[in-house]
């Protein structure tokens, strides 16, 4: 008995959280899926009725702006993070005697809860006392900067505070990535004479790749995820102007109490982080795990 | 007595990939059993089942008489020095050697003491307050040595202790682990895939392929008489050459000989074997081909050979030629004559050479 | 290769090297400027009065520098009909995040150290299991994980918060675990297992003691992440049980009164000072439990 329980102790300690994960993610996933095929509205019911949930979904112009809001914001954030986390990481690999302290600055955002850089972006962006009220004080009469208030426009400061909060951790991610180049290979191209930005280009650059990946699928599992900016910045507003479809979900399942929408909803996001996420794990675990 | 250690027909498998082979071994009290060969062949693994750190698929293993196929690792009384030396990081040195005995309850002045005798034997009492990341790699190798040795076990179990340390060193380590078994006359098993140090320190010999034992035997005989090919080849350094050759017998005895690529075969007479097939791989270890102005006389077969490059060794000249389409190595005298591009009068002794079937790899003599 | 007497761009002239060098500054100096403004704004903000914000301009200093707008956040702002401040919210934060953070840390190790060195079939699937947990949207999971909650009688409690927390954070703390034990030999343990030592001895004696380095990024990881969290904060609570995320939001979004500026300033920044403090003080830690987070294997 002590001997059975001795060689399987391993097992039995990873035991509660396999069930604990089994339960809480796969089987509330499964809960979640079942239910977007049901008519359940304030309360879940079980009985499948086909893609009922789903129809409602793609007809509801809520939605629609939410969706593709999601594509315009994810696109803008992930390639500006990325090309501002490149560019900060380069500027810092020259030698920068203060590189330590820079850093800092650069990735302190990181730190802060979505909630409180949305409260601080909110009150910048603000018309009538924030930016545009500031400039206008000093002499630009016509100034204008209205975009948290401007549905067309509205999204794109989410935009902007997403990208000031993360696009100090691709840049630290980068800069790992630009040390770990072999050093030889840099040192053998600067004896053969190769410009700097050609080594950035032609050698740095692309042995990378990796990083640009990783970075990849973080920023767009983080854009994918961005709920609190929204909420903090914008409410979702003007109207639903700037709706992503973490806030539609959150909207229809504790606002409106539309369990069924709720869960279609949230079924979608999780196919976009599925398509995008399981190739690079299942890729990453083969890889590394023979 | 009962055999120290006694393997019966041990497999191993991961999954459907067989690891080892229907493995038997038995050794004897004070017997220094050396696993050997290539890596990936096993040995390892065979010395992870012996500790009980893997379980076995089949077979049994008992150490001492006693059945140990499925008893914990702690309770077959056994120590093992790891190739990395595995000192647990955080804890002196001293700790390091006492671990053991604290977590089996044994009480401090017993502790105290067996970390004495054994810090003394090995010389590291100034090391014993150090953590293992300010030791040396000979020193290291000390400390794991002396985890071992303070646990006073029925068996010591060797990972290729030695690897880790540079060339000298292990010379050194070498010699005293030989020192060590012959003072404690202890009771060892020693895996290496460093043919020197099998010979060197074993009074017994696995060799083993594949998850397969090749041969068992004492050093001279593994190195004498070769069971296969693959023993041949791998045990001795240069190794034993392995040249094919036809056979008949004549009236004299049985007649070798070697094609070559210009010029009229060799044709040695063996008085010692006869009736072989007719084509063979001869196997010649390099030191019974000879120079025969130096080195000639009773059993040896002189034939003159064109040396292709001679390689100077201190005490030793290494001559190699051409013999049946294979570089052959003869391991001369140093004051040989022998000049690359010219002939040299070369005496092979027949009465150590071993015969092999080319289909086959099996000794046949 | 005809022209012998070229030179590698690295010596060109003087000047232009030193141009290029001051180029770089006024760059990463632009880059402090973007990052560092907005923080700036918030803090003399909130020690300006409404008056002064209302005539002022952003990034002036505050004329007269006043803490009212931070007494009135730390214990008297609304956050609905509630006006206590942020305070209550401030220790439900603190109530909810360190044993959330201690119990996932304490699991994760042990999940980590079962699947790093006690192999068996089955544990990577575990781990790849554990993994892809980290990276669902947790909108998939919060209206069953709402209905369970009210089935286990914590709907709205801390103690349910809790529960939440350290079960969605056991994908990470397990992953960082997992990939700081698999680089310590395997030997370690065997040599342990024939010194006699078991499971937990081993684990206690002779991992435990190596893991300071990867405990602290664990633990500033889960801090950072379940103090700043908002959605489950604003699923799961009720009224007396929120985060301070959530009661900064609702004092920011309240309808009631005026809009004071400054209180919202300074509420966000006594909702931001913990995990601000931490990076200020561990900052190494926390940069390397980003990658680590990020960069897998």
């Amino acid at each position: 008995m002590t001997k059975w329980f001795e060689e399987h102790l391993p097992k039995l300690v990873l035991a509660p959280s396999f069930i604990v994960v089994l339960i809480f993610v796969y089987g509330f996933i499964g809960w979640t899926a079942w239910v977007s095929f049901t008519r359940s509205r304030l309360l879940p019911r079980y009985e499948l009725d086909g893609f009922i949930q789903y129809d409602r979904l793609f007809d509801s112009p809520r939605w629609d702006t939410a969706f593709s809001n999601l594509f315009v914001f994810g696109f803008l954030f992930i390639v500006i993070a990325m090309i501002l986390g490149l560019i900060l990481a380069i500027l810092l690999d020259q030698n920068i005697r203060t590189e330590g302290a820079i850093r800092t600055i650069y990735l302190y955002p990181m730190a802060l809860s979505m909630i409180v850089t949305g409260t601080a972006w909110k009150w910048i962006l603000n018309p009538g006392l924030g930016l545009e009220a500031t400039v206008r004080g000093w002499g630009f009469e016509d100034f204008t900067f209205d975009w948290l208030v401007n549905p067309d426009m509205a999204i794109y400061t989410v935009v902007i505070a997403a990208i000031w909060q993360s696009s100090g951790f691709v840049m630290a991610l980068f800069l790992a990535g630009l040390r770990s180049v072999d050093q030889e290979i840099i040192k053998a191209a600067q004896v053969d004479g190769i410009p700097t930005w050609r080594v950035y280009t032609a050698i740095i650059i692309p042995a990378m790749a990796p990083i640009f990946l990783s970075a990849f699928i973080v920023l767009s599992h983080l854009a994918i995820k961005s709920f609190d900016l929204v909420i903090a910045l914008t409410g979702g507003g003007p109207g639903y102007a700037t709706d992503l479809p973490a806030t539609y979900m959150y909207t229809m399942a504790f606002s409106r109490g539309d369990i069924g929408q709720a869960a279609s909803s949230a079924m979608i996001m999780m196919a976009v982080v599925f398509t995008i996420v399981v190739p690079y794990l299942y890729s990453e675990l083969r890889t590394k795990d023979d | 007595m009962a055999p120290i250690l006694e393997i019966n027909n041990l497999f191993k498998s991961y999954g459907s990939v067989e690891i080892l082979k229907d493995i038997n071994v038995s050794i004897e009290q004070g017997d220094f059993l050396v696993l050997v060969g290539p890596s990936g062949c096993g040995k390892s693994t065979l010395l992870n089942c012996i500790a009980g750190l893997e379980p076995i698929s089949g077979g049994t293993l008992s150490i001492s008489g006693r059945d140990m196929t499925h008893v914990n690792p702690k309770d077959r009384d056994i120590a093992m020095v790891f190739q990395s030396y595995a000192l647990y990081p955080t804890m002196t040195v001293a700790k390091n050697i006492t671990f053991g005995m604290k977590v089996r309850g044994v009480d401090q002045a017993t502790q105290d003491e067996k970390l004495k005798q054994v810090a003394g034997q090995l010389q590291i009492e100034p090391l014993l307050d150090r953590k293992p990341g300010q030791l040396s790699g000979g020193q290291r190798q000390r400390v794991a040595m002396g985890r071992a040795l303070v646990r006073d076990p029925k068996l010591f179990l060797f990972d290729e202790p030695l690897s880790n340390l540079d060339a000298k060193l292990r010379v050194e380590m070498r010699t005293e682990i030989k020192a060590l078994h012959q003072r404690l006359g202890a009771s060892m098993v020693y895996v290496t895939h460093d043919q020197i140090e099998a010979m060197t320190l074993a009074t017994k010999i696995v060799v083993m392929k594949g998850g397969v034992i090749q041969q068992i035997g004492t050093p001279s005989e593994i190195y004498n008489h070769p069971a296969n090919l693959f023993v041949a080849d791998f045990m001795g350094s240069p190794a034993m050459n392995l040249i094919p050759a036809t056979t008949r017998m004549n009236g004299k005895g049985l007649e070798v000989e070697i094609a070559r690529a210009n010029g009229t075969p060799i044709t040695l007479i063996d008085t010692n074997n006869k009736d072989l097939p007719e084509n063979v791989i001869l196997g010649v270890r390099p030191e019974d081909i000879a120079d025969a102005s130096l080195r000639g006389g009773e059993g040896r077969q002189e034939a003159d050979c064109m040396i292709d490059i001679v390689e100077p060794a201190g005490a030793d000249t290494y001559a190699v030629m051409q013999l049946g389409g294979k570089h052959v190595t003869a391991r001369l005298h140093a004051e040989t004559g022998a000049v690359a591009g010219q002939h040299l009068n070369l005496a092979f002794d027949l009465g150590k050479v071993s015969y092999f079937a080319p289909d086959t790899g099996e000794r046949l003599n | 290769m005809t022209d012998i007497s070229y030179t590698p761009p690295q010596s060109g002239s003087r000047m232009a090297k030193i141009v290029l060098r001051w180029g770089l500054y006024l760059m990463l100096g632009v880059f402090i400027l973007f990052y560092l403004m907005p923080l700036f704004v918030m803090i003399t903000t909130s020690f300006k009065s409404l008056d002064e914000i209302r005539t002022g301009d952003l990034i002036s200093l505050p004329r007269e520098v006043t803490l009212e707008a931070w007494r009135t956040a730390w214990s008297e702002a609304c956050t609905g009909i509630q006006c206590e401040g942020v305070r209550p919210y401030f220790w439900n934060s603190v109530l909810i995040a360190i044993p959330a953070v201690l119990i996932s840390t304490l699991i994760g190790a042990l999940n980590g150290y079962v699947v790093a060195q006690w192999r068996f079939r089955g544990a990577n699937l575990f781990f790849a299991l554990m993994l892809f947990g980290c990276f669902i949207p947790f909108q998939v999971v919060l209206l069953p994980m709402a209905r369970m909650l009210g089935l286990m009688g914590m709907a709205g409690t801390i103690p349910g918060l809790i529960f939440v927390h350290v079960i969605y954070g056991l994908g990470f703390t397990t992953l960082f675990f997992r990939n700081y034990y698999v680089s310590i030999p395997s030997e370690l343990t065997k040599a342990a297992k024939v010194d006699g030592a078991g499971f937990f001895r081993i684990f206690w004696s002779i991992f435990l003691p190596l893991s300071l380095p990867i405990i602290v990024v664990t633990v500033i990881w889960q801090f950072t992440q379940i103090w700043n969290d908002f959605l489950f904060g604003v699923s799961f609570s009720q009224a007396g049980t929120q985060p301070v995320t959530v009661a900064l939001n609702n004092i920011v979004n309240s309808t009631t009164g005026v809009k004071a500026y400054n209180v919202d300033m300074a509420a966000a920044i006594i909702a931001a000072l913990p995990t601000l403090f931490v990076y200020v003080v561990a900052g190494k830690y926390f940069v390397r439990g980003l990658t680590a987070g990020s960069v897998k294997g």
